[in-house]
C-alpha cells in the first residue's frame, strides 16, 4: 500500500507500524515527531499505531535556528 | 489583577528620602528617565537648593509634553452629607453645618450656570453617604448633565469596578479619589468613623476604577497630614505601579493643601508654598505625562507664578458647598478657597501668561 | 537573575543554534557562551539526508530548550508548529515567530497577537518576537506572553539596535522581561542593549559566521555581563550639550520669587 512521508510517496507492506516505519528509515523514535493526517501522534502510540492507505505521514525534528 | 498595590511604610520612604545627596539631584536633573530613587533625591532635603533648576527641567518637560496650553475645570458639589468623621474635612459627620443634596433639577441648575460661564469640564463633587447619595443618583445626575459638558469627572465615594462601569456607561469621564495619606498609622488616627477607615479599599480603588475603563483617574494626598517628602514618593510608586497595570489610562496627580474648614482641624505638618513647588517639580521630572492640578486652595499670585512651570489642569471659580453657584450661599463649604477669581479672569491672566486656556480636553461623544 | 514566568536564569544571553558551520562547532560556543536557553527551529526531516538530532548536542539538563516557529507565514502555521514543538521537546515553551515577508522576515504584528493569545490558551510560555512597537510590546503582554522579543534591526543583518528608541519605551513600560532579538551583530550592541536595561539579548548570526564562534560566544558572554552591570549601577544620563562636572548650585534656573516664604 501507499503512504506520504514528508511529501515522498512510498511504498509499504499492510499492517507496518509507526515505529517499523522509522526504524526502516533509520530514525530514532525519540528524535522525531510524527503527524499523521494533521494529527500529532504521542510517542507512546507508535509501537501499535498502524498506518493506513494514503496516510500522509510527517516527521519532524529540531534543526539548528535563531 | 491579581495583586494589589503595597506601599512600603513611612519609615522606609523616609530613608530613601533621606539618602538623597546634591550629587544624586544634580544627576537627577540630567537625567532622560527618572527612577523611584531619583523621585526620592529630588523630593530630598538637599534639592531645596536646586528648586531654580528644577523649575527649570520641568518647565521644559511640560512645555514638550503638553505644549503652551492650561486645563481649566470647575468643581460641582452635589452633596454634602458624610457618615465618615475625617478630623481634617468640614463635612464631617460630627460637624454641625447645614446639609444639602441638590435634586437633579438643582444640580442642573448649577451646572448650567457653570455652562454660562464657559466650562466644559465638571467635577461632581459628594461626600460618602451612599444612602443618599449612591451610584443610581451619581448615574441618574450624569444622565441629565452630559450633553452640556465635554468631560465629566466624579470624586465621590469609592465605588465597585462594575459601579464605575456603569458611571462611564452614563457618560463620566474620570475619577478622582485621594488616598488623603499614604502614611498607615496617620491615616488611621485622622479617620475617626465611617467606611473611609478602610484603607486598603481606599488605596485599591483607583484600580478598580482604571479596571472600569475610566479614561483617566485622578490621585493624590492632602499635605498637612505627613511627611510631604514621603507622601512625594509613595505617590510615585502608586503611579508607576498603576502605568504598569493600566497603559490606557491617563493619570493625575493633585497636592491639595489643607486649609481652614469648620471643625478648626489644625495641619499636623506645615506644608509650605516651597515645600509644594517643589513637590510639584519632582514630579513632573519624574513622570513627564502625568496631568498635575493645582486647585483654588492656592492664592492668585502663586498659581500664576506657577503657569507653564508643572502643573497642566487648574480649577477655577470655584464654591465649595452644594449649590454655591446659584445662592451664593458659602455655608455648608469644604474648605474656603484662596483664588476667588472668575473663569475669565483666571483665563485672562492664562492667556496674558502666553497660554491657551483649554476648557475641554476630550468629548465624551466619541466615549465608547 | 533573570525571571520568566518562574524560571530562573543567571545568564541574560540567549543563543540560537542556526548557521553553524557544524554541530561540534556549535556545542562549544554554546558552553563558552555561558547560555542557559538556546533556540531551534522545527523542520520535516531530509530523508535523503537526515541530519544530526541537534538534540544530542546539547545538554538538556542545564540548557533550557526554546524551540520555535520559523518559517511560519500566518498565525494558523505558527500555532501547528507550536504543537508539534511540544510535542517534539516536551516544554511548552516558545519563541513565537510569524513572518510572512520571506525577503525580511519581519515579524507579522497582527497574526503574532492572536497566535500569542491562542498559545496562551493553549498552556505555552510563549516569547514573541516582534517588531519594536511598545503598544504591541502592551498588547501581547496583556494577552499573556511570557516575555517580549523586539527585534534591534531586521534579522542576520548585524546592524545593531536601530530601534533604541522604541525599545527603551518598550522597556520603561513592560512588565514582563524584554529580551531584545535580532539585528544584534557585535558584542557592543548586545553591552547596549543591556545599558538601556534589557533583561537579556538573543544572538545567532553573529556568533554563528565569526571567523572563531568559540571565541566569539565569550566575548558575548562578557558583553552582556558588562552591560547589564553598568545598567544595575546606573548611569549616568549623556546629553547633546555641555554639562557641568562640577556642582550646579546656583546656575541660572527659573525666576521663583512669588513663592511665599
Amino acid at each position: 500500500m501507499q503512504i506520504f512521508c514528508n511529501g515522498r510517496q512510498q511504498d509499504i507492506d499492510e499492517g507496518v507500524t509507526l515505529s517499523q516505519l522509522l526504524v526502516g528509515l533509520e530514525l530514532p523514535a525519540d528524535t522525531v515527531v510524527a503527524e499523521i493526517n494533521k494529527k500529532i501522534i504521542d510517542r507512546d502510540q507508535y509501537e501499535t499505531l498502524k498506518l493506513n492507505q494514503g496516510d500522509q505521514v510527517e516527521l519532524i525534528r529540531f534543526v539548528g535556528g535563531g | 489583577m491579581s495583586s494589589g498595590f503595597k506601599i512600603s511604610n513611612f519609615t522606609e520612604l523616609r530613608a530613601q528620602i533621606l539618602s538623597g545627596t546634591a550629587n544624586r539631584v544634580s544627576a537627577a536633573l540630567n537625567k532622560q528617565t527618572c527612577s523611584l530613587d531619583d523621585l526620592a533625591a529630588l523630593l530630598s532635603l538637599p534639592a531645596e537648593d536646586y528648586l531654580p533648576q528644577m523649575a527649570a527641567r520641568s518647565r521644559e518637560i511640560t512645555a514638550m509634553r503638553f505644549g503652551r496650553t492650561t486645563q481649566i475645570f470647575a468643581p460641582l458639589y452635589l452633596s454634602n452629607f458624610c457618615v465618615n468623621r475625617c478630623a481634617y474635612c468640614g463635612f464631617a459627620a460630627d460637624n454641625n453645618i447645614p446639609r444639602k443634596k441638590l435634586s437633579l433639577n438643582q444640580a442642573e441648575q448649577e451646572a448650567e450656570i457653570l455652562k454660562q460661564r464657559g466650562f466644559n469640564h465638571v467635577l461632581l463633587v459628594t461626600g460618602e453617604a451612599p444612602a443618599r447619595a449612591g451610584v443610581d443618583y451619581l448615574e441618574a445626575v450624569v444622565r441629565r448633565l452630559k450633553n452640556r459638558f465635554a468631560a465629566i469627572s466624579i470624586e465621590v465615594q469609592p465605588l465597585e469596578e462594575n459601579e464605575y462601569g456603569r458611571l462611564f456607561a452614563a457618560g463620566v469621564t474620570a475619577v478622582a479619589v485621594y488616598q488623603e495619606t499614604y502614611d498607615r498609622e496617620i491615616y488611621k488616627k485622622i479617620h475617626l468613623a465611617g467606611k473611609k477607615c478602610d484603607y486598603d479599599y481606599r488605596i485599591a480603588t483607583p484600580a478598580r476604577a482604571a479596571a472600569a475603563g475610566m479614561r483617566e483617574i485622578g490621585i493624590g494626598a492632602l499635605l498637612g497630614l505627613a511627611d510631604w517628602r514621603c507622601e512625594g514618593l509613595a505617590i510615585g510608586m502608586h503611579l508607576s505601579w498603576l502605568r504598569k497595570r493600566f497603559w490606557k489610562t491617563n493619570f493625575t496627580v493633585s497636592f491639595p493643601r489643607l486649609r481652614p474648614a469648620a471643625g478648626s482641624f489644625e495641619p499636623l505638618v506645615n506644608v509650605t508654598e516651597k515645600n509644594l513647588t517643589q513637590l510639584i517639580f519632582a514630579l513632573r521630572i519624574f513622570d513627564p505625562d502625568v496631568g498635575l492640578v493645582l486647585s483654588t486652595r492656592e492664592e492668585a499670585r502663586y498659581r500664576d507664578g506657577m503657569l507653564g512651570l508643572g502643573p497642566t489642569r487648574y480649577s477655577a471659580g470655584s464654591c465649595t458647598a452644594p449649590g454655591g453657584y446659584s445662592s451664593n450661599e458659602h455655608d455648608g463649604e469644604q474648605f474656603s478657597v484662596g483664588d476667588h477669581r472668575t473663569i475669565d479672569e483666571v483665563c485672562a491672566t492664562v492667556s496674558e501668561k502666553g497660554f491657551d486656556p483649554v476648557r475641554k480636553d476630550w468629548d465624551r461623544e466619541f466615549q465608547k | 537573575m533573570l525571571t520568566i514566568t518562574n524560571s530562573q536564569f543567571s545568564s541574560r544571553l540567549f543563543v540560537g543554534t542556526g548557521k553553524f558551520s557544524s554541530a561540534a562547532v556549535m556545542k562549544r560556543a554554546i558552553i563558552a557562551s555561558g547560555a542557559q536557553m538556546v533556540t531551534v527551529a522545527l523542520r520535516r526531516v531530509d530523508l535523503e539526508n537526515p541530519e544530526d538530532d541537534i538534540m544530542s548536542h546539547i545538554d538538556i539538563k542545564k540548557i533550557h530548550f526554546l524551540p520555535n516557529t520559523s518559517g511560519a507565514r500566518n498565525a494558523t502555521e505558527a500555532i501547528r508548529l507550536a504543537h508539534l514543538a511540544r510535542a517534539a521537546s516536551g516544554t511548552p515553551w516558545l519563541k513565537l515567530e510569524v513572518t510572512p515577508d520571506p525577503r525580511t522576515l519581519l515579524p507579522d504584528p497582527v497574526d503574532t497577537l492572536k497566535a500569542t493569545e491562542q498559545l496562551v490558551k493553549d498552556g505555552f510560555i510563549v516569547l514573541p518576537y516582534m517588531n519594536a512597537d511598545p503598544i504591541l510590546a502592551l498588547r501581547l503582554q496583556d494577552v499573556g506572553a511570557a516575555a517580549v522579543m523586539p527585534l534591534g534591526s531586521p534579522i542576520g543583518t548585524n546592524q545593531g539596535i536601530q530601534t533604541a528608541l522604541q525599545v527603551a519605551i518598550i522597556i520603561e513600560q513592560a512588565r514582563v522581561p524584554v529580551v531584545v532579538d535580532a539585528g544584534i551583530g557585535a558584542p557592543s550592541h548586545a553591552s547596549q542593549a543591556m545599558e538601556m536595561g534589557a533583561d537579556a539579548v538573543l544572538v545567532n548570526t553573529a556568533i554563528a559566521i565569526a571567523d572563531d564562534p568559540v571565541r566569539m560566544a565569550g566575548a558575548f558572554k562578557q558583553a552582556v555581563e558588562a552591560g547589564r552591570e553598568a545598567f544595575e549601577a546606573g548611569l549616568g544620563a549623556s546629553s547633546t550639550t555641555a554639562r557641568p562636572s562640577s556642582p550646579e548650585r546656583g546656575r541660572i534656573g527659573e525666576q521663583l520669587d512669588f513663592i511665599d516664604g
